[in-house]
């Protein structure tokens, strides 16, 4: 039975900050791929061509229903079989951006779905061309629902991403139990990045429910 | 792949759906006891369950389990991995699982708790005659999701060496090292498992909805999940509604 000791938390938090920074490297990252990614399926989804819908949503299906630690496994593992050799946490970012990717398609298809038949119709009847109906009319409204809802999947990449350990990326959980290892004290490390994740992601998800509000009326 | 890989892999299928199983059942006892709470009359009762929720929501499900196998025992308490595994993601799965549930319970019309309560019945009989059999038809497809990333998530539990399905794919991959076949493999197996939950939870649904006289939501025609990711939703911690 230890005691929990202040002294400790203040050596070992300088390195533990240093895997927060690599943390929230992949989350943003991470979101970015996941952002543009995802928009390719959403688009390739509402193609009217069966031959190009089936095997996306196929795909998309596929990779939303497995796990991401084993996703990540593969992408490590086989990927330099391939010749493709990345450094650990672009294959982390790879990994998330892909997985998340297969959400935020789904996040974007509620969005443009939700905006109103009625914007469709008086677009047409202002005989609007097509890339002036989707920027002037349908992306700006669509945009409002989907902001927030983004933002709470950004909050889930960032609690999924001490997985990234697994792959030797140098994340918060790498360090606290780099720590651990070698002083074989594991309380104080665990406790602290568990902490921090909260700290950081309820305020977050605050926010996001105050932007919520703003935004979706 | 020789037998003996496959018989490695099936065994590890085996400890997944038993940690899926016994962590949602887990997840599921918690979900309406925190659910419930969070629709208390007393302040005290909403506040301490919303805390509960909003910290398993707020952190990691690793890190959790990390801290219960590792922490944990410099206490005095010492688990096994499969506990740990279990109990770290039944207490997590199960505070956004109360999300769903008190969604489910507020969204039962109020004319039916004021019937109720105008037919003199106690909050428990309320509950469970009136309410519950109303509510749980709703829970079941975010319960489908959630059941669904809880599969996922038995993954982190071969960080800890439990015997499941990523553990054997480890091994697998140690002694054979065609590790393109071996994640291949298992991430299809774990989609197969994932398609027969989703069908189980369908049937489920269809039952429940029937019970209560309403008929299913359509399917909406791809693979296998509904269009809406709702269930999805309360797992980030804003729980932003679609």
């Amino acid at each position: 039975m230890n005691t929990w000791s202040w002294g400790y938390v203040g050596d070992i938090l300088p390195d533990l900050l240093k895997g927060l920074w690599i943390t929230v490297q992949a989350t943003l990252y991470g979101s970015l791929v996941s952002f543009a990614l995802g928009l390719v399926w959403a688009l390739a989804l509402r193609s009217p061509s069966r031959r190009l819908t089936w095997p996306v949503s196929i795909v998309v299906e596929f990779i939303r229903n497995t796990p991401l630690l084993v996703q990540l496994f593969f992408l490590f593992f086989v990927l330099p079989g391939w010749g493709l050799t990345f450094p650990p946490l672009a294959t982390g970012v790879i990994g998330l951006g892909l997985h998340y990717s297969t959400f935020t398609a789904e996040v974007y298809r509620a969005g443009i779905d939700g905006v109103p038949a009625g914007q469709w119709e008086a677009a047409t009847a202002l005989s609007l061309p097509r890339r002036r109906t989707w920027s002037a009319v349908i992306l700006p409204q669509a945009f409002r629902r989907v902001v927030p809802v983004l933002g709470n999947y950004v909050i889930a990449m960032f609690k999924d991403t001490p997985m990234l350990a697994a792959i030797t990326v140098g994340d918060m959980l790498f360090q606290a139990n780099s720590i651990s290892a070698a002083t074989f004290d594991y309380m104080e490390p665990i406790t602290v990045v568990g902490v921090l994740f909260i700290v950081i992601s309820y305020p977050t998800s605050l926010l996001l429910r105050a932007l919520e509000r703003r935004l979706v009326r | 792949m020789t037998g003996a890989l496959w018989e490695l892999f099936f065994q590890g299928v085996w400890i997944t759906v038993q940690l899926m199983v016994y962590s949602a059942a887990l997840a599921a006892a918690v979900a309406f006891g925190i659910g419930m709470a969070r629709t208390s009359r007393f302040w005290i009762v909403r506040f301490l369950s919303g805390t509960y929720m909003e910290i398993f929501r707020g952190t990691s499900a690793l890190v959790l389990m990390f801290w219960l196998f590792f922490a944990l025992p410099l206490l005095g308490w010492q688990l096994a991995g499969v506990w740990a595994g279990t109990l770290a993601l039944g207490l997590s799965y199960g505070a956004y699982g109360s999300e769903v549930v008190r969604g489910a319970l507020q969204a039962v019309a109020p004319a039916q708790r004021e019937a109720a309560i105008a037919l003199s019945f106690s909050p428990w009989q309320r509950m469970r005659k009136v309410i519950l059999p109303q509510a749980v038809p709703e829970m079941l497809p975010p319960f489908n999701n959630l059941l669904i990333e809880l599969l996922k998530c038995t993954a982190l539990a071969s960080l800890l060496s439990i015997g499941e399905l990523t553990f054997q794919a480890k091994l697998a991959r140690l002694s054979t090292g065609q590790s393109a076949q071996v994640y291949g493999i298992i991430l299809v197996l774990y989609f197969v498992i994932a398609f027969a939950v989703t069908r189980i939870m369908r049937l489920l649904e269809r039952r429940a909805k029937a019970s209560v006289g309403r008929a299913p939501e359509p399917s909406a025609g791809r693979l296998f999940r509904k269009p809406s990711a709702a269930g999805r939703e309360a797992l980030t911690t804003g729980g932003g509604r679609p």
